[in-house]
C-alpha cells in the first residue's frame, strides 16, 4: 500500500465497506485510560463501608457470589461506578463537540446557557412547585433545554457564527446566574441548601433504571457523535473550507450543537450538574494523544476515568461525603493548572 | 497615538469617531452619571421631597428622613460610583490585556479569590461584620491575582492565553473548596448567599473610604500604560519595535486591574457584567483607542451600576432586588441586541 506520510503512525481497520482510521498513540492512551479506568472501578467496588476484596468483586461480577457480596457490589455499587464512568465520556465527548465547533479550548454547553438554564428549572421545581424528584429532572432538561434553544434562536442571522454565539451565551448565562442566586436568596435556607446540594452535581441515589436509561441515550448520542467527528474535524478549517470540501455547514453545526446539548443534557437530567468535565477532558486528552485538534475518543476516556476518580474521592477521601460535583472542579482545574504549569516549565 | 484612530476601510468598514465628538459623547456620558448621582439620593423606598434632600446634606439635623439619605442613599450612591469606575476601568484592562473580548476580571480569579476567602473568614473564623470581611474580599482577590500570574508566567514572559487559563483553574479549584465548606456550613452558606448577589447596600462611608486610594493608585497605573496596550494591540512584536516593554506594561496593568476588581468586589461582593460590557460599549462609541476607552469606561461603568440599583429599588417596591441581579437583567439584553448587530466588534 502506498501511503502518504502524515507523520503520524495510523492504524487502518478495513471491512468490506467501512473503513476506520485510528492514529496509533490515541489507541494506545485510550487503551491506557480504559486500563486505568477498570482498575478504578474495582477499587470503587471494593470500598465502601463494608470493605470487600478484589477476588470477591470480581467473582461478583461474573456471577459466582450470592447473598450480601452480590447485592453489595452488583446492586448497590456497581449502578454508581458505571453512571460515573458512562456520564463521565459523555460529558468529554460533549466537550469536545463544543471545543471543537466554537475553536475555543474554554467552550462547553454551559456556554450556551445548558447548565444555568438548568438550574434555573431544577430551583423553580424546589423552590416554588416544591416538587417531585421527577418533577426535578422534568425541570432541569426543560429549563436547560429552552435555555439552549433561546441562545441559539438569539444568535440566530442568517446562520449561526461562533463569536456571536459565544457573546449571546454568556449574556444569556449571566442573566439565569443572577436569577438563581436571587431565587436562592429569596428560599427558607434548608430549601436553598438543598437546591445547592443539587447544583452541586451528586451521584448519590444513581439506581439501574436511571443508568440503564440514561446510558442508553447516551449510546446513541455517542453513536452520532462518533459518525459526525469527520465534518467536526472539517469545520473546524472555517466555514468556507469546509463548504469547499463538501460539508453542509448549517446542518452539520446544529447537528453538532443538538448532540452535545443532549449528552449534557442526559447527565445533567441523572445527577445535577456535574462541573468541568466537559471542559477540562478534551484539553487533557489532547495532550496525552498529542493530536493536533480536539479528538472524540481521548476525551470520552479521560471523562470517564476523572468522572470515576471525582466520584471515588468525594465518597472515600473527603471527611464528609460531598457531591461529586465539587470534586471534579477541584480535581479537574488543579490537574489542568499543572498541565499548563509543566507546559510552560518546557516552554523555557 | 493619533495614527491608531486611523479609519479602517474596507468590508468591515468601522467609522472612528473625530476627537471632537469623542470629548462631546464623554461631556453627555458626564452629565449623565451626573444625574444619576442625584437621583440615586432621590429615589428609594420611602419617598422624600427634595427640600428634605437637600437639607439633609447641605443642612444636617436629625430628623428621621436626614438619617435615611445620610446613612443609606448617600454611602450607597459614594459605593455605586466608585464600584462602577472600577468594574468598568478593569474589564477595559483586561480585555486589552488578554485581546479577549470576552476577557472580565472575573476569569482572572478575582471574584474565586474573594469569595474563597470571605467564605473562609465567615465559615471557620466567624467574621460577621461586612467592614471586617471585606479586607479578606481584598486579600483573596489579591493573592490569587498574583498566583494567577505566576502560574501564567514563562521566562519570555506572561502569556494571555495561559493566565486566563490559570485562572479558571484556579477559580474552579477554589469554588470547589468554598461550595464544600458551605454546603457543610449552614451558617455560612446563609451569609454568602447574600454577599454572592452583589449590592451596595449597607455599606456605609467608613467601608468606601479605605479603599478609594487603590483605586486612585490603579486609575493612574491604567492610564500610564494605555499608550503600550494601544501598541500592542498590533501583536507582541510590532509592540517591541515601537519600545514597549512587554514585561512591565502587564505586570503594570494586572496590578492595576487587580487593585481596582478586587476592591470593587471588596465593597460590593461580585457583581457580573459590568466589566465585561461597559468596555464593549466603550469600544463602540470611541473605537480602538484604549486612553478613550478608559475614560469612557470610567464614566459608563458607574451609570450601568447606578442606574440598576435605582431601579432594582423601583421594581419590586417596597422590597428590593441587589444590584448584582439588576445589572445582569440590564446588560444581558444590550450585550445580545449589540451582538445580533451586522459588525459584532471585535477588538
Amino acid at each position: 500500500m502506498s501511503a502518504v506520510d502524515f507523520g503520524r503512525r495510523v492504524l487502518v481497520l478495513r471491512r468490506r465497506r467501512i473503513a476506520v482510521r485510528l492514529e496509533r498513540r490515541s489507541v494506545l492512551v485510550c487503551t491506557a485510560l480504559a486500563v486505568a479506568a477498570a482498575g478504578l472501578a474495582v477499587l470503587a467496588l471494593m470500598t465502601g463501608s463494608y470493605q470487600l476484596s478484589a477476588g470477591q468483586v470480581v467473582s461478583a461480577l461474573t456471577g459466582g457470589e450470592t447473598g450480601l457480596v452480590h447485592d453489595i457490589v452488583v446492586e448497590w455499587r456497581l449502578p454508581r461506578v458505571v453512571a460515573a464512568l458512562v456520564f463521565g465520556a459523555a460529558l468529554g465527548v460533549s466537550g469536545a463537540v463544543f471545543q471543537s465547533l466554537l475553536r475555543n479550548p474554554l467552550a462547553d454547553p454551559g456556554l450556551i446557557g445548558f447548565s444555568q438554564g438548568s438550574y434555573t428549572g431544577a430551583l423553580v421545581v424546589i423552590l416554588v412547585v416544591n416538587g417531585s424528584y421527577l418533577q426535578l429532572v422534568g425541570g432541569a432538561l426543560l429549563g436547560g433545554m429552552a435555555t439552549a434553544v433561546a441562545v441559539y434562536l438569539l444568535a440566530y442571522r442568517r446562520g449561526v457564527q461562533g463569536f456571536r454565539l459565544i457573546v449571546v451565551g454568556i449574556g444569556v448565562s449571566a442573566t439565569l446566574e443572577s436569577l438563581n442566586i436571587w431565587l436562592i436568596l429569596k428560599a427558607e435556607l434548608e430549601q436553598a441548601m438543598a437546591a445547592a446540594a443539587w447544583g452541586a452535581g451528586s451521584l448519590n441515589g444513581v439506581s439501574w433504571n436511571q443508568v440503564v436509561l440514561g446510558g442508553s441515550c447516551i449510546a446513541v448520542l455517542l453513536l452520532l457523535a462518533g459518525m459526525s467527528s469527520r465534518p467536526m474535524r472539517q469545520l473546524e478549517l472555517g466555514d468556507d473550507a469546509a463548504a469547499s470540501q463538501g460539508v453542509r455547514v448549517s446542518p452539520a453545526r446544529l447537528g453538532l450543537i443538538v448532540v452535545g446539548v443532549a449528552l449534557t443534557a442526559t447527565v445533567t437530567a441523572a445527577s445535577g450538574p456535574i462541573a468541568f468535565i466537559s471542559l477540562v477532558a478534551p484539553q487533557i486528552g489532547r495532550r496525552l494523544a498529542r493530536t493536533g485538534g480536539i479528538t472524540l475518543a481521548p476525551a470520552a476516556f479521560v471523562g470517564a476515568l476523572l468522572c470515576l476518580a471525582a466520584d471515588y474521592v468525594a465518597q472515600h477521601v473527603a471527611p464528609t461525603p460531598l457531591p461529586v460535583g465539587m470534586i471534579t472542579v477541584m480535581l479537574g482545574g488543579g490537574y489542568l493548572g499543572y498541565l499548563l504549569f509543566t507546559e510552560a516549565r518546557r516552554r523555557l | 497615538m493619533t495614527a491608531l484612530a486611523l479609519r479602517r476601510d474596507g468590508p468591515g468598514t468601522v467609522k472612528v469617531p473625530g476627537p471632537r465628538r469623542r470629548l462631546i459623547g464623554l461631556v453627555v456620558a458626564l452629565v449623565a452619571l451626573l444625574v444619576l448621582l442625584v437621583l440615586s439620593v432621590m429615589i428609594g423606598s420611602t419617598a422624600i421631597a427634595p427640600s428634605v434632600v437637600w437639607d439633609a446634606l447641605f443642612r444636617p439635623s436629625a430628623d428621621i428622613d436626614q438619617f435615611a439619605i445620610r446613612d443609606y442613599r448617600l454611602p450607597r450612591t459614594v459605593a455605586g460610583l466608585a464600584v462602577g469606575a472600577a468594574l468598568g476601568l478593569s474589564g477595559a484592562l483586561m480585555q486589552a490585556l488578554t485581546r479577549n473580548p470576552l476577557a472580565e476580571p472575573g476569569i482572572l480569579g478575582v471574584n474565586a479569590g474573594a469569595s474563597f476567602a470571605v467564605t473562609v473568614a465567615v465559615g471557620l473564623l466567624g467574621v460577621r461584620d461586612i467592614g471586617d470581611y471585606m479586607w479578606f474580599a481584598f486579600a483573596g482577590a489579591l493573592v490569587v491575582t498574583i498566583m494567577v500570574l505566576a502560574l501564567g508566567s514563562t521566562r519570555q514572559g506572561q502569556s494571555p492565553v495561559a493566565m486566563v487559563l490559570a485562572g479558571i483553574c484556579i477559580g474552579a479549584v477554589l469554588g470547589g473548596a468554598r461550595e464544600a465548606l458551605q454546603l457543610t456550613n449552614p451558617e455560612a452558606f446563609d451569609a454568602m448567599r447574600s454577599w454572592n448577589a452583589g449590592s451596595i447596600l449597607g455599606r456605609p462611608l467608613e467601608i468606601v473610604w479605605p479603599i478609594l486610594p487603590f483605586f486612585a493608585v490603579a486609575i493612574v497605573l491604567a492610564f500610564a500604560v494605555a499608550g503600550p496596550l494601544n501598541a500592542m494591540a498590533l501583536g507582541d512584536e510590532l509592540a517591541v519595535a515601537q519600545g514597549v516593554r512587554l514585561a512591565r506594561t502587564r505586570v503594570l496593568a494586572v496590578i492595576a486591574l487587580t487593585l481596582l476588581a478586587g476592591g470593587a468586589t471588596a465593597i460590593a461582593g461580585p457583581i457580573a457584567f459590568v466589566g465585561l460590557m461597559v468596555p464593549h460599549v466603550a469600544r463602540w462609541i470611541v473605537g480602538p483607542h484604549q486612553r478613550w476607552i478608559f475614560a469612557y469606561s470610567v464614566l459608563l461603568g458607574p451609570i450601568l451600576l447606578l442606574a440598576s440599583d435605582i431601579l432594582g429599588r423601583v421594581v419590586m417596591h417596597p422590597s428590593e432586588v441587589p444590584v448584582g441581579v439588576v445589572t445582569a437583567f440590564v446588560g444581558a439584553p444590550v450585550l445580545i441586541a449589540l451582538a445580533r448587530r451586522k459588525r459584532a466588534s471585535g477588538l
